[in-house]
């Protein structure tokens, strides 16, 4: 029994590297090839003058940075990325920081309120956003249509909400918000029932109200899941292209363009390959802070 | 103290209410629209929300009778079911091989392999809309039959590790004993008690699927080979056109069913994407 037991033991300690190898070695192969040279040649590309339809392809420097850094739509599409993306996750936050209370105790009905709130999330974000660009027709919107009946606008002026620069804006905006609401909600849902119960319990015997449990308590305890909430939401909304190609095709007057579907438009529609290529390097800078501060989020988890 | 208990219950239903309407209206609104005759649809003098003419069939009877909707359901299925394949034949062993035989540095490859989960779409399609020209693939479902699986790899061997690691190795050190290979064991044993592990993998790569757009809209370009991602906003519009009615049955119908699969195992993509960051 006892050798049973050492035999047991070791080898349960000893680990089969070249059999660990060889069984992830495909799959890290697979990712080297379609994320790792991808990327690498997207870097090439944006040194380079590739066009769609041409074979010849020559290194021209930092061209394509120069004309793209001169042309106005690129930094409306910059700064669009970057107030999207601000806008939407404050929104979000205050949103799905309330919702999350409210989900928290079970009620009746609790199963199919959480089927409810969730479809935006889980649907496929291009079709439920053409169910936005429905509600926002220029003619037959429904949110004129109500604000008509209760007066607030007149028949004949109604809003063109994805037809004027600030009201398309605000629009994306409230898509990226609608789609992003129900998957921070569950986050933090996750985040809420992990708190032990006995701190806020202790707290409002000491004669702590809500608001002070609120923030002094619960709120700080719940720092490392927002954080994994917003560095999502914030990939998300950063680097997504579908809610603007839908709703607003980066129009009126570029007014909506972001950094990915101005990408798209120059590098795809447009054909120049190297341009489209060096707007869309500029996600990498977002993209490697947001990674810097997952890994510091995993690095805690691992250690405590 | 009973009055405030009651008007707090109120609040709490008002909140909920809210957000249920927000969210889950355009939906409704889908519903709507694809029962409505047209005349009805596009009458600015009627109420939105009721059925001022007889609630009308001919929208569904469009879309699976004189477009492509059809089509792209089975291409979007077809792809969906060979991606999955794809990613649990590269998954699996990957996961377990991480979680289990490599020790620390596994685990150390396994975060780098999760971090490439942020590596989005709009950042590849570039150069990939060359490589997969240079394959010869452009314009075949191919294309994101070969692509997919690196969206949905990261995090099928992320939420793997995690599902492989709560295992007990007694289990896999019992079966040792007991003259199995460790190869065997992992075959014989762990991936059978893994099944919920590995379902959930298979519907959170289904769903991605389903969800892209980057790819599929930038690799292809015939009617008939669409996903119904992009064939539904690109070509159920025919110039100018919008065929509401049908275009909101599209959505609600492709919507709803992949909707329902991903809400039951939620708490499962929930707990991967937490990143440890919650211990429960």
């Amino acid at each position: 029994m006892a050798v049973g037991q050492a035999k047991i033991k070791s080898i349960g300690a000893a680990q089969s590297p070249l059999l660990g190898f060889a069984m992830f070695s495909p799959a890290i192969l697979y990712i080297v090839l379609v994320v790792g040279a991808p990327f690498l040649l997207a870097i090439f590309y944006a040194f380079s003058d590739a066009r769609i339809g041409s074979d010849s392809l020559h290194f021209v420097g930092l061209e394509n940075f120069r004309s793209i850094l001169q042309s106005p739509s690129f930094r409306k599409a910059l700064q669009n990325s970057i107030i999207f993306t601000i806008c939407a996750q404050i929104i979000v936050m205050v949103c799905a920081n309330i919702l999350s209370i409210a989900l928290e105790k079970p009620f009746r009905g609790r199963g199919l309120v959480r089927f409810l709130i969730l479809l935006p999330w889980v649907a496929p974000v291009s079709l439920g956003t053409i169910g936005w660009k429905w509600i926002l027709d220029s003619i037959y919107s429904v949110i004129t249509w109500v604000l008509v009946w209760a007066h607030i606008v007149k028949p004949y002026n109604t809003p063109m909400w994805l037809g004027e620069p600030k009201l398309a804006m605000a629009s994306v905006i409230l898509v990226h918000c609608w789609r992003l609401i129900p998957f921070s909600t569950v986050i933090l849902l996750a985040g809420r029932t992990a708190i032990p119960k006995e701190i806020p319990e202790a707290a409002a015997i000491d004669g702590a109200g809500f608001w002070r449990t609120l923030f002094q308590i619960n709120l700080p305890m719940m720092v490392p899941i927002i954080s994994v909430a917003v560095l999502f939401g914030t990939i998300f909304t950063f680097t997504d292209m579908t809610v603007v190609y839908i709703l607003t095709a980066g129009g009126p007057f570029d007014s909506t363009q972001t950094l990915p579907s101005y990408a798209f438009a120059t590098g795809i529609q447009g054909s120049d390959l190297a341009a489209g290529a060096a707007v869309s390097l500029f996600l990498v800078p977002v993209l490697v802070v947001i990674a810097y501060f997952m890994l510091r989020l995993a690095h805690r988890a691992e250690v405590g | 103290m009973m009055k405030q208990k009651i008007i707090s219950k109120i609040i709490h239903k008002v909140i909920l209410a809210i957000f249920v309407v927000l969210l889950a209206f355009p939906f409704f609104w889908m519903a709507i629209a694809t029962f409505k005759q047209d005349g009805d649809l596009y009458a600015t003098q009627n109420n939105p929300f009721l059925f001022n003419l007889a609630p009308t069939m001919a929208h569904l009877r469009y879309l699976f009778g004189q477009t492509d909707y059809a089509r792209w359901l089975a291409n979007t299925t077809l792809v969906g079911v060979l991606v999955v394949a794809i990613t649990l034949l590269l998954a699996i062993p990957a996961a377990y091989a991480l979680a289990r035989l490599t020790g620390r540095w596994g685990e150390r490859l396994g975060i780098a392999i999760f971090l490439t989960y942020l590596v989005p779409p709009t950042l590849l399609f570039i150069p990939m809309s060359r490589v997969v020209a240079v394959l010869g693939l452009q314009d075949t479902i191919w294309a994101l039959v070969l692509v997919y699986p690196s969206i949905t790899l990261p995090f099928s061997i992320w939420l793997l590790m995690g599902f492989f690691k709560s295992i007990p190795r007694e289990l896999e050190d019992a079966a040792m004993v007991d003259g199995l290979t460790r190869f065997g064991a992992f075959v014989k044993l762990v991936v059978p008690i893994s099944i919920s592990g590995i379902l959930t993998v298979v519907i959170f790569s289904f769903t991605l699927v389903t969800q892209e757009f980057v790819y599929a809209v930038t690799f292809i370009s015939p009617r008939s080979k669409q996903m119904v991602g992009v064939g539904v906003p690109n070509f159920l519009v025919l110039g100018d056109v919008y065929y509401w009615g049908g275009l909101m049955a599209a959505c609600l119908i492709a919507s709803l069913p992949v909707a329902f699969v991903y809400n039951l195992f939620l708490d499962r993509f929930i707990a991967g994407f937490t990143v440890g960051a919650v211990k429960g």
